[in-house]
């Protein structure tokens, strides 16, 4: 069974239709990585339900 | 003073001003300077010495018909590849830009600057598409730092930085989206200023990260900084981003030192994870300043990682199409940053941006009891060119997403901050001077009292 990481970045890039030479994929997965441990930072940050993104639209 | 390579803008404006000399005299000895050591430094991409020429001999001529001179009178200027430059095409550090038809207007803020007098000479080398801290490019070679040429100068604004302080040209452009004016002006031992977000235009400036891109000037004296930062600003429609503000200008309030001004240092994350220098340099501005107040910007760790989520997948998003035909023709490492930010789940995303809302808040907060925050710019002096990693507390990281470490908490809300050289020994290293939005008059009455009294020193090469 593939790590699932790997098979996450094989799936979306087909869905996104990247064009992607195996040769990257070592380096993608860390990036993806490093990516993925820092948005938990962020993710494991409680905000209410209430919160407002940053940018706002204005009409 | 004499006007050498390294006479300040101020210094060459009030010469051209007062007649001791001209425009056309000026631009002749930086095209000079740039034909002689340019190939050191590498910092530029492209001369327009006859656009220069022709520009130089117009302001002469508005001197001698008695106009206004302008307040950069010939004072020669050049820009990151990213800011379009009529009749060049906008290579924003890539391969693939090469192929775009020249741009048919120049940026906003050249413009602006040539308004004033400034006569642009050049473009100048960066890293690809900005996503960079090295000041490395795969395609141009890498700018080198005029302190010592095996190192780096910092990114993404290599070139502006090596261009500054290898006293090629008094004043460059930069952007900064998560640092990248503050970490060449701090490994290039110069004056930087990020200013508030919105504050100056970015139209006809390539982007990055539209959440997150700032646009600013560097030089060796806050005065310099001012006067350019002062001709740069107000309304332009043509970026949604730019604030419809009225000018506030900096400069006359520039000489009136800190008295009244609340400074403090950052405590918790921005005491940590850095090289004694990095500390070093922040003590001593703060003992000059008499600041001894440590204050907390919440959840900074955080906000740097909201950052980064956010600018890997914005970026992703402008590179998409690219990355889907001529993904071979980037950096390979700018490459695969991008096909991972493309990767990033929108979820992770919208929660970076309302944790920025948060952060926003609290920090904000605290601009009711302070008025300066002083931090590091970057963690290290500058690396050598090639150096992959270094080791922070313990923990090895690479060198290439790590410098801006303490430059992105604060560009992720906007806040103007002006990065002030400390000349340390071999080596020079920035601290930021971090102000409340808006209040970019603030950071730079610091950093021009810094400048005063010794602690900061922007110029020249040793």
């Amino acid at each position: 069974m593939p790590d699932p990481l790997d098979a996450y970045i094989d799936a979306a890039g087909r869905a996104l239709e990247l064009p992607i030479d195996p040769a990257w994929n070592p380096a993608i997965r860390a990036n993806l990585e490093v990516t993925l441990r820092l948005a938990a930072q962020v993710t494991e940050f409680a905000l209410p339900d209430e919160a407002e993104p940053a940018p706002v639209f204005k009409a | 003073m004499g006007i050498d390579a390294w006479a300040s803008a101020r210094e060459i404006a009030g010469a051209v001003a007062r007649g001791e000399t001209s425009a056309a005299t000026i631009v002749e000895a930086a095209l000079a300077r740039i034909e002689a050591h340019d190939r050191a430094i590498n910092a530029f991409t492209a001369v327009v010495a006859e656009r220069a020429r022709a520009w130089a001999r117009a302001v002469d001529l508005a001197c001698t018909k008695g106009d206004p001179p302008g307040p950069l009178a010939g004072v020669p200027f050049a820009v990151k590849n990213l800011f379009d430059v009529e009749g060049l095409p906008t290579l924003a550090g890539s391969k693939i830009n090469r192929e775009r038809a020249p741009a048919a207007r120049d940026a906003t803020l050249i413009a602006r600057l040539e308004a004033a007098g400034a006569v642009l000479v050049g473009a100048l080398n960066m890293g690809e598409y900005a996503y960079d801290f090295t000041g490395e490019n795969i395609h141009d070679g890498p700018s080198r730092n005029p302190h010592d040429v095996a190192r780096m100068t910092g990114g993404s604004s290599g070139g502006s930085g090596a261009a500054v302080a290898g006293g090629l040209v008094p004043l460059a452009l930069g952007s900064d989206t998560n640092g990248s004016i503050r970490v060449p002006a701090s490994l290039c031992g110069l004056f930087g200023l990020k200013p508030t977000y919105g504050r100056l235009s970015r139209a006809r400036a390539f982007p990055f990260v539209s959440s997150l891109d700032h646009v600013g000037p560097l030089a060796r004296t806050a005065a310099d900084l001012a006067l350019a930062y002062d001709a740069m600003q107000g309304h332009d429609p043509d970026d949604p981003v730019c604030a419809d503000r009225p000018a506030e200008p900096a400069l006359p309030a520039l000489d009136r030192g800190t008295a009244g001004l609340r400074v403090a240092v950052a405590g918790g994350y921005f005491r940590r994870g850095a090289f004694p220098e990095a500390f070093a340099a922040v003590d001593l501005v703060a003992k000059a300043l008499g600041a001894t107040r440590e204050i907390e910007l919440p959840e900074a760790q955080r906000a740097r990682a909201a950052a980064y989520v956010i600018t890997t997948a914005e970026g992703a998003s402008l590179h998409l199409s690219r990355l889907r035909t001529r993904a071979r023709d980037y950096d390979p490492a700018v490459r695969d940053r991008l096909i991972a930010g493309a990767m990033v789940p929108a979820t992770l995303v919208d929660k970076a941006q309302k944790f920025r809302r948060w952060y926003r808040a609290r920090v904000l907060a605290l601009f009711e009891t302070v008025d300066a925050i002083l931090a590091p710019a970057t963690p290290c002096t500058a690396p050598a060119i090639g150096q992959q990693n270094f080791v922070l507390d313990g923990v090895t990281l690479p060198v290439r997403a790590n410098l801006g470490i303490f430059t992105q908490p604060i560009s992720f809300i906007g806040l103007p901050v002006v990065a002030v050289p400390v000349p340390l020994k071999p080596l020079p290293i920035g601290v930021q001077v971090i102000a409340a939005p808006w209040r970019e008059s603030d950071a730079l009455r610091v950093a021009r009292a810094l400048e005063r009294a010794g602690i900061a020193n922007g110029s020249p090469v040793a």
